[in-house]
């Protein structure tokens, strides 16, 4: 299978009103949890203090119609917590989870049980499948608490069966696939019940790297496919790089930045995220909009052209072998030009 | 009380050694012995009462009288014995006595042997179906037909109703964590007071008879429900439940498709503990008449019949085996039958129960209507041939073997159990009580402490000191010949697989048999004495201290052991410095196990020859004046468990503290 990288993907088809919005969302575990609410305590003096762990503070975001969200920080930022708060798996502290204008948390127990079982669903780190059940039950699963008739909801696994590749294992039991099958399990029984939002909480870490590069090209395809929009939690910069639209960075459970690939690694927010990226190539993630220059004078403008959004590394060849500066450009304008000279500095890893 | 131990423990610091302490006491207690021997030693003589006693009785002779006035009775305790008369009649009626106005049960052997295979081959599989068929036919095999059926019918009414309090509550007490927190202490109440004790109580709510033996079978047999079926809820993936969640399952049925299918192997285990532990109880509520197997063995032991009783108690084995087999088959089958992805059509599955269920239905209608399919025939009863084989082979034993026997016996009653036995019944009672409250002190805590000043003060209240004493020395002595055992044994087991695969067969064994059988054999060894009783309490007890030791060993990290070994320490170094040490928590847990163990045997060996509190418990269900006094005995020995329970655990947690505190605590108290 080809893997398309972060430029050549479609961007999604956004309309632009955001299918999820978070404002000021705050998740504090500990007694009295609501009086730390609006602290700017740090961690460690809000610990000593109350006694309470702020797991996610402060956060606001929005996410797009068909975009890939993904949330990504290291372990103890607090990402898994934010997700669970989407659904109210973790009942968050305060804030608005607005799901097409509806604010989840407003929800009583019953509406919660239809938000779940029609418009968000979840695929986990350690797949939670049901052991006493076979594959095609697993994934009926959710449409079988939701009322939904034998024959109709075994129609609709078998197809959402058939879409994550499964197919022939249908009777197969959890313990009897392998770690990839059973995460494509989680993921058939996310995509039963035909919802929204399909929320990702590390749905690989658990794999080895192979399975794990084969799981991704699959959410992408799926991606493609379905065109749900999608909330991916990881650890894994690569991964993030490698699926996300757009990318949040947490850090001890605030929000850090909020950006595409190439802004983050182009514009790092502060150091923290400077670090974070600074071992990825960035000639695989930045493009040449953010390496262009504007054309000194007496320069020759009559150099091959390239769109300003083509990823570095699939210019190299353009750049290096043309004897005169290739012109960026938008249609008819000229946005700059991009040398050797800058590329080489690009993958020389210097910084600017 | 925080403040108490804060001082203790600066205390200890400034003292010398505590092992010295310890010594000191002891040498102290044995001067003390040497000058004041045979003062205020509080003795009471076999038929004497105390006059606390005495109001015991009374207070029981009132209970006894008001049982058809009081409304506690008249409205509740009555109708619940009347209710358990009744099921376990009914029971009977089917498998075991005349009814009907016939003169055998509805179902005869044929019936009730087909019906049982059937079971097994329903739930289980054909090999524990053939088990079962043979089981069964042995009780006709041995002459014990109708006594078997008996103890069948209490123990499954019992399991029947411990099942249907136990499951719901176990259920209950996976999903609250409060309702979890309340009932584990009753529970740990329930499982460590020795069975015997509450036997005598419970025939005043419920009179002698089947209500009283049910009742005390169940609340033998209801923890392991409860506590099981808890934890199989409780060991259900969260993950999984809230994957369940995220989809919008509402608590109904998470329960009911995922909790409960999660756990449903796991409830089977506790149907199999709860089985194991009914018929256990179900053989010893013969103290109190309950019909059955049990009846014959207690019988027999009290006309040192030593064949008849092996006859009887080699029925209650086969019986333990083919309902633990069964029921671990049964448990087996819904994993396999999960692994195997249900291969079988249900259309098959429907056929085959049809057509087994009606096998069975016709042979129970043969023993329903002929009398050669309803009472087992008398040509095959081979009893008489194995009560005259045990008989002959028990007194071969004790002629052969007597110069064996009698030197393991008179060199551990001379060596060990008469010093300790002087120790503490010939030195004054305040002495003694001084002595175990300082040892208490020293070894465990300052809690302990406090209990055990409580606890001596009931026994002397009690008016059974000297007993207690007595008791107390077989229990002690009993309890280090376990430890010896289980050290020894369980390091064994522990470094070598062949020495656990060889042995733990033997040790399950001892653990499911219920308690009366090894006291045939001992007593056809030992004959009805002091030491009979200890050794069937060691039988009983060592292989659960014989487990957690070698478990202990077992859980020595590889790495560690390894690491000795390259630095090149010998096996006995190894033992003695790497794996004993790092195993010490659960060699002091198999310690105070074993304790309990042993000493809720202490009333099995006053069927035996053990005098004292045992003694006086028995007697106490037999005559009628000695009840207030067997009473008072079962709190005696309630008090003594107790006491020793939290010394054990206090010196436990002060071992553990040792060997990890200094170490954590430099690591984390900052």
């Amino acid at each position: 299978m080809t893997v398309p990288s972060v430029a050549e993907r479609s961007a999604p088809d956004t309309d632009t009103t955001p299918v999820l919005a978070v404002r000021d969302l705050w998740k504090v575990f500990g007694p009295k949890a609501e009086s730390v609410v609006g602290s700017t305590l740090s961690r460690q003096e809000l610990k000593e203090r109350t006694g309470c762990v702020a797991a996610v503070r402060d956060v606001s975001f929005e996410v797009r119609r068909g975009e890939v969200f993904v949330v990504m920080g290291l372990s103890g930022s607090g990402k898994s917590t934010l997700v669970r708060c989407l659904t109210r798996l973790i009942e968050p502290t305060a804030g608005e989870v607005l799901l097409d204008g509806e604010d989840v948390r407003k929800a009583d127990d019953r509406r919660l049980r239809e938000l779940r079982r029609h418009r968000m669903a979840m695929v986990f780190q350690h797949f939670g499948l049901l052991p006493h059940r076979c594959v095609l039950d697993n994934v009926a699963f959710g449409l079988e608490i939701r009322g939904v008739a034998k024959q109709e909801r075994y129609a609709r696994a078998r197809e959402v069966v058939g879409l994550v590749g499964l197919t022939g294992f249908e009777n197969s039991y959890p313990d009897q696939l392998s770690g990839g099958m059973q995460q494509r399990v989680g993921l058939a029984r996310a995509l039963a019940a035909d919802p929204e939002v399909l929320l990702f909480d590390e749905p690989f870490s658990a794999l080895d790297p192979l399975i794990r590069r084969e799981m991704q090209n699959e959410v992408i395809r799926l991606h493609h496919e379905v065109g749900k929009t999608m909330i991916f939690i990881t650890h894994d910069l690569g991964e993030a790089l490698k699926l996300g639209d757009r990318i949040l960075i947490m850090r001890d459970g605030e929000l850090v930045q909020v950006g595409t690939p190439d802004q983050v690694v182009g514009a790092p927010a502060d150091d923290y995220v400077r670090d974070f990226v600074s071992d990825i190539p960035r000639s695989h993630v930045l493009t040449l909009r953010w390496i262009m220059r504007p054309p000194h004078d007496g320069e020759p403008l009559d150099g091959p052209e390239l769109g300003p959004d083509v990823v570095i590394r699939d210019a190299v060849h353009a750049v290096l072998s043309a004897d005169r500066p290739v012109r960026v450009t938008d249609g008819d304008s000229l946005l700059g030009v991009v040398t050797s000279a800058e590329i080489l500095e690009v993958i020389a890893g210097g910084q600017h | 009380m925080a403040a108490v131990n804060v001082v203790a423990a600066r205390v200890a610091a400034r003292l010398p050694a505590r092992r010295y302490l310890v010594l000191a006491v002891v040498v102290t207690w044995v001067v003390g012995w040497a000058v004041l021997r045979g003062r205020d030693t509080l003795q009471l003589g076999e038929a004497e009462l105390s006059p606390l006693h005495a109001s015991l009785g009374e207070g029981m002779d009132a209970v006894d009288a008001g049982r058809n006035s009081n409304p506690f009775f008249l409205y509740f305790i009555n109708y619940v014995r009347l209710f358990l008369d009744e099921a376990v009649t009914f029971v009977q009626a089917l498998i075991s006595q005349p009814s009907f106005g016939r003169p055998v049960p509805l179902l005869g052997w044929l019936g009730v042997v087909g019906l049982a295979t059937a079971a097994a081959f329903l739930y289980g599989n054909r090999r524990v179906a053939l088990l079962t068929a043979a089981g069964f036919l042995s009780f006709g095999v041995l002459g014990l037909w109708q006594e078997s059926m008996d103890t069948l019918a209490l123990t499954l009414t019992a399991v029947v109703l411990s099942l249907a309090v136990g499951i719901p509550l176990g259920v209950w007490a996976g999903l609250s964590d409060r309702f979890h927190r309340l009932v584990t202490p009753v529970l740990d109440f329930m499982q460590t007071m020795p069975t015997f004790v509450y036997l005598a109580p419970l025939t005043l709510f419920f009179l002698i008879g089947p209500a009283s033996a049910t009742v005390a079978t169940m609340i033998y047999a209801i923890p392991p429900a409860i506590r099981i079926t808890a934890h199989g809820i409780r060991q259900v993936s969260p993950e999984t439940l809230e994957a369940s969640t995220s989809l919008g399952v509402t608590r109904a049925q998470a329960l009911r498709h995922v909790r409960l299918p999660m756990a449903k192997q796991t409830i089977i285990v506790g149907v199999n503990q709860t089985i194991m532990a009914a018929l256990s109880m179900a053989t010893i509520a013969a103290l109190i008449d309950a019909p059955g197997l049990g009846k014959t063995v207690l019988k027999a032991l009290q006309t040192l019949d030593v064949g008849t009783a092996f006859n009887a108690g080699l029925a209650i084995v086969i019986m333990a085996v083919v309902l633990d087999r069964a029921t671990s088959a049964a448990s087996r089958r819904v994993e396999d039958e999960r692994r195997a992805g249900r291969r079988r059509t249900a259309r098959g599955r429907r056929l085959e129960v049809a057509g087994v269920l009606g096998v069975a239905a016709v042979l129970g209608y043969l023993s329903y209507t002929y009398v050669w399919a309803a009472e087992f025939p008398a040509q095959a009863n081979l009893g008489f041939a194995v009560r005259g084989a045990a008989d002959a082979a028990s007194l071969w034993v004790q002629d052969s073997l007597v110069t064996y026997t009698d030197a393991v016996k008179n060199g551990l009653t001379n060596g060990l159990l008469n010093p300790f036995e002087a120790l503490l019944t010939g030195s004054p009672w305040w002495l003694v009580a001084a002595a175990a409250v300082a040892v208490a002190l020293l070894v465990g805590s300052v809690r302990a402490a406090l209990v055990t000043t409580a606890g001596l003060l009931v026994l002397v209240l009690l008016g059974l000191w000297q007993d207690s004493m007595v008791t107390l020395a077989s229990t002690l002595v009993a309890t280090i010949l376990v430890m010896v055992l289980g050290v020894i044994v369980g390091v064994w087991m522990g470094r070598s697989d062949r020495a656990d695969t060889l042995l733990r067969p033997v040790l399950d064994a001892g653990q499911t048999m219920p308690a009366f059988v090894y006291l045939v054999p001992i007593l056809g060894l030992f004959g009805p004495t002091r030491f009979t009783a200890i050794i069937a309490a060691v039988v009983f007890a060592a292989p659960i201290a014989i487990k957690l030791v070698a478990e202990g060993i077992r859980r020595v990290s590889a790495t560690t052991v390894e690491a000795a070994t390259s630095a090149g320490a010998s096996t006995w170094q190894l033992i003695s410095k790497v794996q004993l040490p790092m195993a010490r928590s659960a060699v002091t847990l198999a310690a105070s196990q074993g304790l309990i163990y042993v000493l809720s045997m202490v009333v099995v060996g006053g069927l035996v020859g053990a005098g004292a509190l045992g003694y006086d418990v028995v007697a106490g269900f037999s005559q009628h004046q000695l009840r207030g006094k067997g009473l008072a005995a079962g709190l005696a020995i309630v008090v003594l468990g107790i006491v020793l329970d939290r010394v054990m655990r206090a010196a436990t947690e002060r071992a553990d503290a040792a060997a990890h505190g200094a170490l954590h605590g430099g690591l984390h108290d900052r």
